[in-house]
Parts: C-alpha cells; sequence; structure tokens
C-alpha cells in the first residue's frame, strides 16, 4: 500500500488503568472504504476518537495522511474529517440545511457555494429540495441518516469516519442507504473508515477489514483476502452470519 | 464603599438620578396608623413651607427607618423616645429628650420637642364602668375585686407589662391572656371590664373607654417627636417645632380614629388637624388613584424589570462557566440555593445596612432572588443535552465557543426560557415587599392596607400584581413560541 490515508504503529489507550486499545498496528488505504469490524466495547469507537484527535493515544504513534492528528487547533483539523454517526445525531433546533450547512458558513463560504454544495449533496444522496426547511424530527430514520452524511460531507473532507451510521434503521432503509453510499463513493473518492459490527456490511461496502476484539486487531487484510483465508476462530464465527 | 458605587450606577442605570434643583426633602414613616399620620403632617408642613417633599412612608420597623435617616436616605420621621432610647441606644426607658439627643449626636440624628402625648401601655375600661366605680387612677383598682381582667398575652409577659405593674401597684390577680384584636371587643360587648391598651389608639376614642392615669408612673414613656438630621433646614425645624405640645393623647386618638374608622385618608386627616392649628396648608398633592396605580405599576415593572435583566446576564453566564466546571458547579448552586431559603423580608432588611433603604437595595434583593431559577436551569439544561449531540459537535470540528453558541446554548433555550419564567413571576411577588424599604411599586397599597386593616387598600396593590404576574406568564409563553421551533416548545401546554 503506497499512500495510506492512516497509519497505526503499536497504538495503544487507556482509561485510566484499564487499557481499552492495544498494540494496533495497520494502515488504511487511501480513497477506499476501510471496515473496522467488531461488536461493542471491542474499541471501534474510541479508534475513530483517536483519529480526529479528540483523544491521544497513550502509546504507539497515528499518522493521517503522514501527519499525527494536532494537539492544538483540533477544530480545524477535524473540520477536514467528515464525521457521521448511529442515529445521525442532527441538531433538532436546526432545520436540514442550517445542519447541512452550518460549518460551511462557519468557514465563510460564499451563499452561493453554499447553495451549490448542499444542492449536489441533497441529490447525491437522494433527498428531495423539499425536505430542506424541515426539522430532523419530520424525518424518516433513513433520511435522517442522509442528512448526517451530507453534513460530513458537506466541506469536501478528504476522509471519513463513520460510526456505524447504517446500524439504527429498519433493513430495508439499510439496503437503500448502502446502495446511496456506494453511489456516493463512485463521485466522491473519499477516505472512508467505517466501524460496523455487521460482517455483511463490511464485505459490501469496504475493500479492506480490521477485525477488532476486546482491543485489539485480529487479522486486517483486503476484504477478499480476509473473507477467504481467516486465521482466527473469531473471524471464522463473524464469517459464518454471510453463510 | 464599593457596594455603593454599584448602587449608584444601578440607580443612574434605572433612569431615577435626577439631576438639577436641590433634591426634596424626604419624610418617612413606620408601617402603622399614626405613623403615617403625623408623617403625613409633617409633609403638609414643609409643603406650606413651599417646599419640594417626597413621602416615603410604610418603612418596615424601627431599624429601617433609623438606619434610613441616619443613611440620609430620608431626612425625618416621627419615633418615640422609648423606642430609641431601649431599641437604638440601650438606655433603658426613662432618658430624656436631652439626654437622647447626647447619644444620637454620634448619628447625626436628633429629636426635636415632642409633640406631647405619651403613647404608651395603659389599662383602660367603660367610662360607664369608672364611673360606676369612681375609677381614675391604676392605683384605685387595687382595692376593686370583681372586676374581669385580661390583657394581651405580650402584656402578660414583658417586663414593662403585668409583672412590673403588679410589683409597683400591688394588684392580686391573676389575668389571663387575650388576643389584643379582640380585646376592644370583648370591653365593649361587657365580657372583660379591664385590659391593657395603647394609649393612643383610636378605639379608645370609639369604644367610649376610660384610660387609667399611670400615677405611679410605672410605664415607660413613649413619647412621639420629629426625629431629624441634624442638617434639616432651620425653617423646616421651625415649622415642625410649631406643633411641641399641641397633640395630646385624645387628640392623638381621634386623629387615629378618623383614619381607621372614618375612613378618612391620611392627608384628609393631617389637613384637618392643621386647619384647626390655625396652621394654612395647601391642597394635598398625593396623585389620584389611577396616577398612584399607574405610577407603583411603572415602579414595579422598574424593580423587576432591571433586577431580572441582571439575573438573566448573570444567571445565564454564571451558569455556562459552571457547567464546564463540575465541582465549582456544586458550590456555587448550593450557595444561590441558601440565598434562596432567606426569607425574602429578612434579606431585604440584610441590604440595608449595605445600600440603604429605597429601590436599589430592593433591586439588588430581587435580583438575588432571581438568579437561582435561572442558575440552576441553565445548568440544568446544559448538562442534559444529549451526549451524542456534544460528540457529534466536537467530532464535526466545532471550537467550544461554536458549540456553545449553536449547539449547547439554543438546545438549552426551553429550560433556560422556564427558569426566567419562573425568576419573573417570583420578582413580580417578592417585589411587593420591597415596600417595606420605601422602595415603593404595588407594594405600597398593601403596605399601608395591612397597617389600616382596608382590604380595598390591600387589593389595589395584590391585584395589579396578579395581574402582571398573569401577563407575564403570558408574555413568556409568546417569546417561547417565537424563539422556538413548535416541536422544541417545553411548556406546560
Amino acid at each position: 500500500m503506497i499512500d495510506p490515508c492512516v497509519a497505526l504503529r503499536g497504538v495503544g489507550k487507556r482509561f485510566a488503568e484499564q487499557w481499552v486499545l492495544r498494540d494496533l498496528s495497520f494502515s488504511c488505504p487511501a480513497g477506499e472504504t476501510t471496515a473496522i469490524v467488531g461488536e461493542s466495547g471491542s474499541g471501534k469507537s474510541t479508534l475513530l476518537q483517536l483519529i480526529n484527535a479528540v483523544y491521544l493515544p497513550d502509546a504507539g504513534s497515528i499518522e493521517v495522511f503522514g501527519q499525527a492528528p494536532p494537539a492544538i487547533d483540533t477544530p480545524l483539523y477535524r473540520r477536514g474529517i467528515g464525521y457521521a454517526v448511529q442515529g445521525a445525531g442532527l441538531f433538532p433546533h436546526m432545520t436540514v440545511r442550517r445542519n447541512v450547512t452550518l460549518l460551511a458558513k462557519l468557514d465563510g463560504w460564499s451563499e452561493a457555494d453554499i447553495a451549490a454544495r448542499f444542492g449536489e449533496l441533497l441529490g447525491l444522496m437522494g433527498l428531495d429540495e423539499s425536505l430542506a426547511n424541515r426539522y430532523p424530527n419530520q424525518l424518516s430514520g433513513g433520511q435522517q441518516q442522509r442528512v448526517g452524511l451530507c453534513r460530513a460531507l458537506m466541506l469536501k473532507p478528504r476522509m471519513l469516519l463513520l460510526d456505524e451510521p447504517f446500524s439504527a434503521v429498519d433493513p430495508i432503509t439499510r439496503l437503500g442507504l448502502h446502495k446511496q453510499f456506494l453511489n456516493l463513493r463512485s463521485v466522491e473518492a473519499v477516505s472512508t473508515l467505517l466501524v460496523t459490527h455487521d460482517m455483511r456490511e463490511a464485505r459490501k461496502l469496504a475493500v479492506y477489514l480490521v477485525i477488532l476484539k476486546e482491543g485489539r486487531v485480529i487479522q486486517h487484510g483486503p476484504t477478499r483476502e480476509v473473507i477467504n483465508a481467516p486465521d482466527d476462530e473469531y473471524v471464522k464465527g463473524l464469517l459464518e452470519s454471510l453463510e | 464603599m464599593i457596594p455603593r458605587l454599584v448602587g449608584t450606577a444601578l440607580l443612574l442605570l434605572s433612569g431615577i438620578g435626577c439631576a438639577g434643583e436641590a433634591p426634596p426633602l424626604v419624610i418617612g414613616s413606620k408601617n402603622f396608623t399614626e405613623s403615617y399620620v403625623l408623617a403625613e403632617i409633617l409633609v403638609q408642613l414643609i409643603e406650606a413651607e413651599g417646599l419640594a417633599v417626597e413621602r416615603r412612608f410604610g418603612l418596615g420597623g424601627t431599624l429601617i427607618s433609623f438606619d434610613a435617616l441616619r443613611a440620609g436616605e430620608i431626612d425625618a420621621y416621627v419615633e418615640y423616645t422609648g423606642t430609641v432610647s431601649q431599641a437604638i441606644l440601650g438606655l433603658g426607658t426613662d432618658a430624656t429628650v436631652s439626654r437622647l439627643n447626647v447619644a444620637l449626636r454620634e448619628h447625626g440624628v436628633r429629636f426635636l420637642r415632642p409633640f406631647g402625648f405619651n403613647n404608651t401601655y395603659a389599662l383602660a375600661l367603660k367610662a360607664e364602668t369608672a364611673a360606676a366605680l369612681g375609677l381614675t387612677r391604676i392605683s384605685d383598682l387595687v382595692p376593686q375585686t370583681g372586676l374581669r381582667v385580661m390583657v394581651s398575652h405580650e402584656f402578660l409577659e414583658r417586663a414593662d407589662g403585668w409583672p412590673g405593674l403588679i410589683a409597683t401597684y400591688g394588684f392580686e390577680w391573676a389575668p389571663t391572656g387575650i388576643e389584643h384584636g379582640l380585646a376592644y371587643q370583648a370591653l365593649a360587648d361587657g365580657s372583660i371590664d379591664v385590659t391593657d391598651v395603647y394609649s393612643t389608639d383610636g378605639e379608645l376614642v370609639r369604644y367610649g373607654l376610660t384610660v387609667l392615669e399611670d400615677d405611679r408612673d410605672f410605664f415607660p414613656r413613649y413619647l412621639a417627636a420629629p426625629l431629624v438630621r441634624v442638617d434639616l433646614p432651620a425653617s423646616v425645624v421651625a415649622a415642625f417645632e410649631k406643633l411641641e405640645g399641641s397633640i395630646d393623647d385624645a387628640t392623638m386618638q381621634r386623629l387615629n380614629a378618623g383614619v381607621v374608622f372614618d375612613g378618612e385618608t391620611f392627608a384628609e386627616v393631617a389637613k384637618g388637624f392643621l386647619t384647626e392649628q390655625g396652621i394654612a396648608t395647601v391642597e394635598p398633592t398625593g396623585p389620584g388613584r389611577w396616577n398612584s396605580l399607574r405610577q407603583n405599576t411603572l415602579t414595579h415593572l422598574k424593580l423587576t424589570g432591571i433586577a431580572l435583566f441582571g439575573a438573566i446576564l448573570v444567571g445565564v453566564a454564571l451558569g455556562v462557566a459552571v457547567y464546564r466546571m463540575r465541582a465549582l458547579s456544586r458550590t456555587v448552586l448550593y450557595i444561590a440555593g441558601l440565598l434562596q431559603t432567606i426569607p425574602s423580608i429578612a434579606l431585604l432588611a440584610l441590604m440595608i445596612p449595605v445600600f440603604g433603604i429605597g429601590i436599589v437595595p430592593a433591586i439588588i434583593a430581587l435580583f438575588l432572588y432571581s438568579l437561582l431559577p435561572i442558575l440552576r436551569n441553565t445548568i440544568t439544561a446544559l448538562t442534559s443535552v444529549d451526549p451524542l449531540l456534544k460528540r457529534v459537535a466536537v467530532a464535526m470540528g466545532l471550537t467550544p465557543r461554536e458549540q456553545l453558541r449553536y449547539v449547547y446554548l439554543p438546545m438549552s433555550m426551553p429550560g433556560v426560557l422556564a427558569g426566567i419564567r419562573t425568576a419573573a413571576v417570583i420578582s413580580i411577588g417578592t417585589a411587593t415587599l420591597a415596600a417595606f424599604i420605601g422602595a415603593g411599586g404595588l407594594g405600597d397599597p398593601i403596605v399601608t392596607g395591612l397597617a389600616l386593616n382596608d382590604t380595598s387598600l390591600i387589593l389595589q396593590g395584590a391585584i395589579p400584581a396578579a395581574l402582571l404576574a398573569v401577563a407575564t406568564e403570558l408574555i413568556f409563553e409568546g417569546v417561547e413560541r417565537a424563539l422556538l421551533p413548535r416541536h422544541l416548545l417545553q411548556s406546560t401546554n
């Protein structure tokens, strides 16, 4: 792998005396989607927070596009990384338009640029313009998730961190979201880290897999290789869900 | 010094600092009928001299009035020698006016010559009974055995009441206690024969009672006289001294009865008295009912408005500051909660040594009261913002300031507004007590009405205050509707 978007070497993170991540070493391909797969408590979300500089690692080193996440000026750094979560986390007091365009406005984009980008993202995510002035509570769960993705992409980030964004919706809606996501990926080649506990989702959306268990990497590699050659009982178990 | 400065700044802010000509003299009164009547007499005397004068009536007690005088918030009020001697100077009960004035010099105030009457405890009985038994002096009671005696509970206990009285005169009765307010009625309908009274009560006239002479000079002397600042203009002092010795017990009883039983206003009673004395008065300048309602309402709104505005600024700012420091937030909430538990009237009284009387201490007290609901609701609302949204706000790259401005504060709005609404309603209610420290407002008619036991006067303050509270609720509902998307409305409907 020539240009990884994220490279970890011996990374560890602890809260108080409890190590939640231990000795993580792997790299994720730039411009592609990497899935971080694991059950809850495996440290997946903490990993994302190390990448966007909410936490600093207690051991090892992280590089994002060749640079360690900064300890100061973190808001500026984070604006270069899109972030979407399970349940979308839209601000309930803001309309769809406001939710999506807030950061661009704070960054001083022109009205015209904001309107153009906003329209483009709605189109990409298959959202109707008429939703722009609604509040989040007037949207379906699937619509909220798509708005959440629009918000994450508004500033054209180099990287996207997705914390189980597809898991809180019903299976049919989820399939629609997957399709939309792949459609988006075909247009915007943003490097993506997708945290999920769903092996099917990982296989469908990611070219690279990192399997986490209890804070350690069990296996990582291109999706096809991992699926064809699981080197651990745990990974085999995960793969059985694909049968 | 600093509190004074803050006070002055507030005063200027509130737009009451009036510039220009010499400030009017200010006459105070305590909150009972006789004090109002005598204060009104002083006011009309000053007006007759052609000077500007302001009324600061209904102050809540001796200490408040005396401190106000000493601080120059008022220029004069009517006080009793025995009260100053015991309650302020600790000199016992027999000090003469000149002895008192020596002690008062360090306070910058002095008594003028007494009006003549002595408002002290006395024993009274029906005129017919007194005539039938030939009773004129307290000593005459000693050989009497068939009389039913009941005295007020307080009189029964006080050293200058019953215990001292029997020791001085050698009675052998063991009277029971009765509520003072009921004693007159009991005397009138013949269920008791003798009770204790205040020697200038208007009831003495109304019920045709005879007061027995204190021939062994037992009761302390409570001679009423103007208590004035030493810098009071000589012409005003001269005007006040015209009244020296001109009001005896019977006259004072009659003046009190005029207000309490004949429904005359203080101004009418005072004018009538001065006319009898051959002192020309100008037409009373007291405002009409609607004018005074308008004036009181405006003052009330000013008191609560300024206090609330300050409490919003400080409460929300403090709430935000404290929200980020968990340890501090407990302490701050604890202190604010403690402030809330101080009874309002006590908090107002506590303000006086520092801020004097009038609008400024009232505003500060109301401000302190409004602080807790706003502070607590702000902290609670900030704390209860969904942690997921907090995580998103950080992760998407909002600076701490932007998080506050675009996420935390707007999301806390319903809670904060609810706190402000509570504070506003509490302030409007509590502000009625501000009249006790001379701040005016809708409490003025309430305090006067309480002193006179005049329900309609009380209602003139209470009804507008209640309407203001209701209007405030409605206005805040409107504000909430205007400011918040409908699905975030948190109010009761």
